[in-house]
């Protein structure tokens, strides 16, 4: 796994390529990201990247962590700590206290993009996995958005698991894989994807080059 | 903090007049055949604008050999070489949809403003006042 960067989604916009074709992209703004400890096979087993980002008030974070800053001696306090699994290789490269930004990715390149997506409830059938809505004539009666059966009669006399049915749709973790960077803006530091990304505006988004997962 | 409209913002073109509803506009469009490219020219009275930001389109309407033609341009592509006001029209709505049901004499928009050296792009003005100052 390589390198997460801690993002902001600021939304969607457009660029357009010389030729005058308009491309769709997202604009993320990436937070300040921080490296506040570095795992070693040795200590902790395995290789990593401890990145702490975003800002919060120093007096709402506990003194735990507030003294695992002071140690990494990080002036501020960063509001999350995330963990990014890398080679030994790749942790050699990075000291902690350093900061990291926009210019891991490059233009052009794949990335995936993790983020929480937009929460919609407990949502019906029809919504949540697009089954087909029933008849809403011919002498259909109270049943205008109800999922179709569910299964067999006697036997097996149950409902096998993994049925579509209702239930909580979106805020959950989605990672969308593959998406390409279009410009890298170092002096602002921004990032714009084509495409969407998942999560609403001004929500928290993970970045990492698709490189680094794939397997060797 | 960086807002999405102040990224949008910056990255608009300045190159353009202030053209609005009702004005009657001289669209040159960068056309690409083959390897080849050309300038083509749309005249006709901009019946819309749309949107804003990098997102913005304006629509313009024309009477081509009696039957009545609408283009969509995005205000912020490359391939919107230039747009110039032809004459500035005096029009109450935004969105100047009747005209679709007009025709002929009843199909013109009166102007109240002769004088079209002030509609100028935001590029020119810097320009002028540059001048202005030696």
């Amino acid at each position: 796994m390589g390198i997460e960067l801690t993002c902001k989604k600021l939304g969607m916009t457009r660029l357009y390529t010389e030729d005058g074709i308009s491309i769709p992209v997202t604009v993320l703004e990436a937070d300040s990201n921080i490296v506040v400890q570095k795992k070693s096979e040795e200590t902790d087993g395995y290789s990593a990247l401890q990145v702490g980002s975003g800002s919060r008030r120093d007096k709402t974070i506990s003194k735990g962590l507030k003294g695992h800053y002071t140690k990494a001696g990080i002036e501020g306090t960063p509001r999350r700590v995330t963990e990014s699994r890398v080679s030994v290789e790749t942790a050699a490269e990075y000291e902690v206290g350093q900061s990291l930004d926009v210019s891991l990715f490059n233009e052009g390149q794949k990335i995936d993009v993790i983020g929480t997506s937009k929460g919609r409830g407990f949502a019906g059938g029809v919504k949540r996995h697009g089954h087909h809505m029933p008849e809403a004539t011919h002498g259909t009666h109270e049943n205008f958005r109800h999922s179709g059966s569910i299964g067999a009669g006697a036997y097996p006399g149950r409902v096998i698991k993994g049925m579509n049915m209702p239930g909580q749709m979106g805020n959950a973790r989605v990672t969308t894989r593959n998406l390409v960077v279009v410009k890298v803006d170092a002096e602002q530091g921004l990032l714009f994807i084509q495409g969407g990304v998942p999560g609403h505006n001004n929500g928290t988004v993970r970045v990492r080059s698709s490189e680094s997962t794939r397997k060797a | 903090m960086t807002s999405l409209q102040s990224i949008e913002r910056a990255a608009m073109r300045r190159d353009l007049p202030p053209f609005r509803t009702g004005d009657t506009v001289k669209v040159s469009v960068r056309i690409k055949e083959g390897n080849k490219q050309r300038t083509q020219a749309f005249q006709g009275v901009v019946i819309k604008r749309h949107r804003g930001g990098q997102s913005a389109t304006f629509t313009v309407r024309k009477i081509s050999n009696g039957v009545g033609v609408e283009r969509v341009f995005p205000v912020e592509s490359p391939n919107i070489e230039q747009v110039e006001i032809i004459s500035r029209g005096f029009v109450r709505q935004s969105r100047l949809y009747y005209l679709r049901d007009l025709s002929g004499k009843k199909a013109r928009l009166h102007s109240k403003v002769r004088d079209l050296s002030t509609l100028v792009s935001d590029e020119e003005t810097e320009r002028r006042s540059e001048a202005d100052k030696d």
